[in-house]
């Protein structure tokens, strides 16, 4: 088990109960999907995993979640270093304002990654796994914000990629791509979770039952359904997953 | 029916543009009051005269650079002690205050930006003035360096609400992003969302100094009214005279239309087109930076 969440709860200040209760133990090398209708609670849930959620207005949690074993919410536990294990893609491509190369070591320099050799060695490697090395290696120190929105995106989930994390955390990363970009990123994440294991929130239905390889389904902050992907897509147990995934609501 | 409905259409654009046009209109006849009353002095004052070192008019000695030159190390020290108190502030309310700290400090620098500049200006005389006389050994206290800390604290406010704003609508995402990335907090608000934020903080900063420049009474009251040139940093520690202050100190004492009156107009134009200034930088630098934004977004 990569990943433990144990009796977890999340409430936030306005009241709002996002989760409840949640049981979930995630496996590596492979893709573990997390779908639901809108408010259900997944962003909420991996945002909890690189305790993103640390400045939100949390009101109340509770309950464990161990990564690799260690609880991450411990006292002792160095936050900055979590997010460099645990890496991020969000809805929205957010590039920072410097070149392509900068956008990629950024995270390494914070990490005081200085040494060029690795440097360069990082923007390949990462760009080669995000599928991006053939469309930007001749132009890296171009502003980044001048890459197309797919690319962009890619670039994102490049600069993840670049601190070599374990575990990379999706949030709708194609939610406005093009079906061809929304292709080569999946095809990169069937390639990926050799070597890391991935949460995605995918952003339909669809998406879901072609990535996953585990899948969670969530309602209002409930953990309605968890198993293996073909299984779960084809033959639900629950009522209330079989009408979601078949639209009858939602 | 359908007549009444474009006559009140009618009206009503027309009260809209009219009160549009009166802005202008306004401005323009204070323009043209200031240059009417102040361009005589050209006239009537020898250049050597006007643009030389000693404000004596008793005399018919009508130097206005000290005036100038104090009205600059007043605003300039008053700059250094707005910027950083007012942009750390701002940060602070921003991106580090917990919910309930902000939801005290918002009010209370609105609160300050409101307080009449006499009462800080008392203050300064009663309070600010003694301390700095003993504290830096100096003849006395009613310097510059008074005037600057005083105009800092009153253009505090400004600037902190201003940048707090801007800092506010930096996208949560930009902030996600870079702590995604392993970044601190302090690294997160250094290196993305200050830049990002930056034309707004730079209006803020912009604004505060404009109402520094502007500002009259707390001058009047705490820099000791010398018109002595400032030439170095060290006039700080000296009495200046600003050019509010000249002209409110001393406008109602003039015959109108004499000499006197006419420079104290001239003044009055000097102060504005500093002001223009200031001001057109100011948005010069924030429309080509939107600019350069917009196309990013496009
Ligand atoms: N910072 C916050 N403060 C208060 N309530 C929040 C906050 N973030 C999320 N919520 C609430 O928590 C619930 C779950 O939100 P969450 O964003 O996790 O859902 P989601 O499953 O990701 O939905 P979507 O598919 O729309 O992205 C919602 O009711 C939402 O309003
Ligand atoms: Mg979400």
């Amino acid at each position: 088990m990569k990943i433990v969440i144990e009796n977890f709860s999340l409430q936030y200040q306005d009241g709002t109960e996002s989760l409840r209760n949640i049981n979930l133990e995630i496996l590596p090398n492979a893709v573990t999907v997390l779908f639901g209708p809108a408010g259900g609670g997944k962003s909420s849930l991996l945002r909890c995993l690189n305790r993103l959620n640390d400045l939100a207005d949390v009101q109340k949690m509770a309950g464990r979640i161990l990564i690799d074993g260690q609880d991450i919410f411990e006292p002792k536990t160095d936050v900055t270093a979590l997010r460099r294990k645990v890496g991020m893609v969000f809805a929205r491509p957010v590039v920072l304002p410097m070149s392509i190369r900068q956008n990629l070591t950024y995270g390494l320099e914070l990490a005081g990654e200085r040494r060029p050799s690795k440097l360069d060695e990082a923007v390949k490697r990462s760009l080669q796994q995000a599928a991006l090395w053939e469309e930007v290696h001749d132009r890296l120190d171009d502003p980044a914000i001048a890459l197309s929105g797919g690319q962009q995106q890619r670039l994102c989930l490049a600069r993840s990629l670049a601190l070599q994390p374990e575990i990379i955390l999706l949030d709708e990363p194609t939610s406005g791509l093009d079906p061809i970009s929304t292709g080569k990123v999946e095809a990169s994440l069937q390639e990926l979770k050799k070597d890391y294991t991935i949460i995605l929130v995918p952003h339909s239905v669809q998406q879901a039952a072609r990535t996953a390889d585990y899948a969670a389904f969530f309602l209002q902050g409930e953990l309605v359904e968890y198993g293996d992907g073909k299984e779960l897509f084809t033959s639900p147990k629950e009522k209330r997953t079989e009408d979601y995934i078949t639209g009858r609501f939602g | 029916m359908e007549k009444d409905l474009s006559l009140g259409e009618f009206i009503i654009t027309r009260l809209i543009k009219a009160s549009g046009y009166s802005a202008i209109v306004f401005v323009t006849l204070i323009f043209y009051f200031l240059l009417r009353e102040g361009l005589p002095t050209l006239g009537e004052v020898e250049l050597g005269n006007l643009f030389s070192t000693r404000w004596y008019p008793i005399e018919s000695y009508y130097g206005i650079l000290p005036l100038i030159s104090g009205s600059l190390i007043v605003t300039i020290g008053a700059a250094m002690v707005a910027i950083p108190f007012g942009v750390g502030t701002a940060i602070f309310i921003a991106e580090i205050a917990p919910r309930w700290a902000r939801e005290i400090l918002k009010p209370l620098v609105e609160l300050l930006g409101g307080l009449p500049s006499v009462v800080l200006g008392f203050l300064g005389i009663l309070v600010l003035a003694p301390n700095l006389r003993i504290l830096l050994d100096l003849p006395t206290g009613l310097t510059a360096l008074a005037g600057s800390l005083l105009l800092g604290a009153i253009s505090i406010p400004t600037v902190v609400s201003v940048a707090e704003d801007a800092l506010d609508s930096v996208p949560r995402s930009y902030r996600d992003a870079a702590l995604a990335l392993g970044a601190t907090r302090w690294q997160t608000i250094w290196r993305v969302t200050l830049p990002a934020a930056r034309s707004g903080v730079l209006t803020a900063i912009m604004l505060g100094v404009g109402r520094a420049i502007g500002e009259t009474m707390t001058v009047m009251m705490v820099t000791g009214n010398a018109p002595v040139l400032a030439t170095s940093l060290a006039s700080l520690f000296s009495p200046v005279r600003t050019m509010t202050a000249t002209i409110a100190a001393e406008m109602g004492e003039v015959a109108s239309g004499s000499v006197h009156y006419h420079t104290l107009f001239f003044i009055g134009m000097v102060l504005f087109i500093i002001s223009l200034i200031v001001n057109v930088t100011a948005s010069s630098v924030v429309f080509r930076q939107k600019k350069r934004a917009e196309r990013v977004l496009s």
